[in-house]
């Protein structure tokens, strides 16, 4: 019975009534909005670096080798001799071992050197290997393997000829057209920066620089060139290197081994570590947005409240008929309990499907520019809580305009003030 | 002979944390089916008699009976209660919720009392109860029962009141100046209905105004400036 009339009583009012219930909607797609990124960024972050134990670069901090090396973000300061890689690569604790040598872009996308150990051994997400979408692993120095965002930008698929650049800027002016590569395989989407990337052989990345120090200066080429004339050298330094453990619990005992590394200055990491620094660096940004938006919920809440408060005072008459009829002041205050409770409850079912619905279209546009990879589901129990703890605030504030009520169809009892 | 409907002994009422007692009455005995025409001045009580009827209000001392029930000794919501199930209410105007409709105005006391809804159905469905009632006091057809109550006249509205007041058969109907928003045609008419309807549901009827043309029809006529002896005294003073 109040129920019907709290729904009536708010129909009627239809034009505040979904003002309100918009402004509620926006808070709380705003408020789950920020915490879906957050929470997405960094799972999506961890899942780039899930299978693997170790991350071994040149000296420099923990967080900067992380995003240099898995992220791609900003430049690695050193390399990592090759000599460096091939010892710690050969400890008995290492299962496998991933180089990775960066510098080079295509088109805005960087260019990873890397050997068949990428494909085998690289692990995201739970467990998931890498796989292609179409065609196969590169098997020689000129052939390169894309990632799934690489593919869909620039529409390439396999058999289609590129050629990369020196440097990692969107446009450069060097571009190794002498050494072009095909495209051997095309990468399923990973949520992770492999789809950004334009994969090479170590080998295929040192023959594009070989050929490019020719045309600069061919007395020091071919002092580089290897006197047995072999083709495939082997590869002098890297940017860094992935290691799997045969044991988790070698891990810190490999760490030590790595930073401890007499023929040269390394920082080994474990990633897991590392990404926590990266989220207290990050931390404080995403208090900041959230206490923002937490404060939009207040904002909307508060005008649910001044709506309804407003609204008691040419209601009296309506409390006067329904105390008429028996209604108990308590119904009364139930009433306008109710209303609150409805308009908080539609504001966060729509703020909810409004945030689904633009997270589902705009999947892509946060995968291709963000690198989110954004699943389309049920709130997580974290978001859950966020919207209890809406309704509960909702009702809450609901409590003052109902208790308005309550006192005042006590006083008024059945005399009509106009 | 049958038990009274109202039985006021004693009884004194003032305002919780005042010493003036506003309303003061020796005796007061009100028949079942009769009509009483209660009248009197601004001040001499009226409001304030009619809350104490509806159990709103309770004495600050003596006796206030109605249907053999001491209504100060019950708790505020059994006196909701009881007032949901015996008592029907017609305002002076303005009786009608804006966001229902006429139907649904004139089911409302139904939804606050199962007692009235069983008296007004029975098995039947209430919306077949109100139609009647509303076909009663002349007001027919399914499109006037669907449409806002806003959307009625002043006249429209009272008689959709009255109905609201009957339904369910409520032992006792109170209605407070029911005619004063009506032009003096309509009045008497109005009166009419509402006799019939009461004699038919065998409702009591207590009707306040202040305008004597109307008292001739009714059973008996009660001044309340003399009955009040609060306000007969400051009538006097």
């Amino acid at each position: 019975m109040i129920a019907t009339l709290a729904w009536k009583s708010l129909r009627n009012r239809g034009a505040t009534a979904a003002l309100t219930i918009v402004s509620i909607a926006l808070a709380v797609f705003l408020l789950l909005g920020v915490e879906r990124i957050r929470q997405e960024s960094r799972e999506s972050f961890a899942a780039a670096v899930s299978g693997t134990d170790l991350i071994v670069g040149a000296r420099s901090s923990p967080v900067h080798l992380l995003l240099s090396a898995v992220f791609h973000l900003g430049n690695a300061t050193n390399n990592v001799q090759w000599t460096s890689y091939r010892a710690i690569a050969q400890r008995p604790e290492v299962a496998w071992t991933i180089p990775l040598s960066l510098g080079d872009s295509h088109r805005g996308y960087r260019v990873l050197g890397t050997t068949a150990d990428y494909y085998e051994h690289l692990r995201y997400g739970r467990d998931r290997r890498l796989a292609f979408a179409q065609g196969r692993a590169p098997q020689n120095d000129r052939e390169a393997a894309v990632g799934a965002e690489v593919a869909g930008t620039l529409g390439y698929k396999a058999g289609d000829r590129i050629v990369i650049a020196h440097g990692a800027g969107e446009v450069s002016f060097m571009q190794h057209e002498q050494h072009p590569f095909t495209v051997a395989g095309v990468l399923e989407r990973t949520g992770t920066p492999a789809d950004r990337t334009v994969h090479v052989s170590l080998q295929g990345l040192d023959a594009v620089h070989a050929e490019a120090a020719i045309d600069e200066d061919p007395i020091a080429a071919a002092l580089r060139e290897d006197p047995d004339g072999a083709t495939a050298p082997e590869p002098r330094a890297i940017t860094a290197f992935l290691v799997g453990l045969k044991s988790r619990s070698a891990a810190l005992g490999v760490q030590r081994l790595a930073n401890e590394y007499a023929g040269e200055p390394l920082t080994a990491i474990l990633p897991g570590v590392a990404l926590q620094e990266v989220w207290e660096i990050t931390g404080a940004v995403e208090r900041t947005l959230f206490a923002v938006s937490a404060l939009v919920v207040l904002v909307g809440l508060s005008g649910m409240l001044v709506a309804l408060l407003t609204s008691l005072g040419e209601r009296r008459r309506e409390m006067a008929i329904l105390r008429s009829v028996g209604a108990r002041p308590l119904q009364v205050f139930a009433l306008i309990l109710g209303e609150s409770a409805f308009l908080t409850a539609a504001g966060i079912v729509l703020g909810v499907a409004v945030l689904h619905a633009f997270l589902a279209a705009g999947q892509g546009w946060l995968e291709s520019r963000l690198g989110l990879f954004v699943v389309v589901g049920w709130p997580s129990p974290h978001e859950a809580m966020l919207v209890g703890i809406v309704a509960v605030s909702g009702l809450l504030i609901g409590l003052l305009p109902a208790f308005r009520a309550y006192r005042m169809s006590l006083a008024d009892g059945l005399t009509m003030r106009l | 002979m049958s038990e009274p409907v109202v039985e006021i002994s004693g009884l004194r009422f003032a305002w919780p944390g005042t010493d003036a007692v506003v309303l003061d009455i020796e005796a007061l005995r009100i028949e079942r089916g009769e009509r009483v025409f209660l009248h009197g001045p601004s001040g001499s009580g009226k409001s304030t008699l009619l809350s104490l009827l509806a159990g709103v209000l309770v004495p600050t001392a003596g006796e206030i009976r109605v249907l053999g029930r001491n209504l100060g000794a019950l708790g505020g919501a059994a006196r909701d209660r009881f007032r949901a199930d015996h008592v029907g209410f017609v305002f002076q105007q303005f009786n009608l919720i804006p966001y229902l409709t006429v139907i649904e105005n004139v089911c409302l006391p139904c939804g606050f009392s199962a007692s009235r809804r069983g008296r007004a159905c029975g098995e039947r469905p209430v919306r077949r109860e109100a139609m009647r009632l509303l076909a009663q006091l002349g007001m027919s057809g399914d499109d006037l029962a669907q449409r806002g109550a806003t959307a009625l006249s002043v006249g429209q509205q009272q008689r959709v009141a009255a109905a609201r007041a009957l339904i369910g058969s409520p032992e006792l109907v109170i209605a407070d100046e029911p005619t004063s928003a009506l032009d003096a045609a309509r009045r008497a008419d109005f009166v009419a209905l509402l006799f019939a309807e009461c004699r038919r549901a065998g409702a009591t009827l207590v009707f306040v105004s202040h305008d004597a043309s109307l008292q001739a029809s009714f059973d008996r006529s009660l001044p309340l400036a003399t009955i009040n002896r609060a306000a007969a005294e400051a009538m006097s003073a």
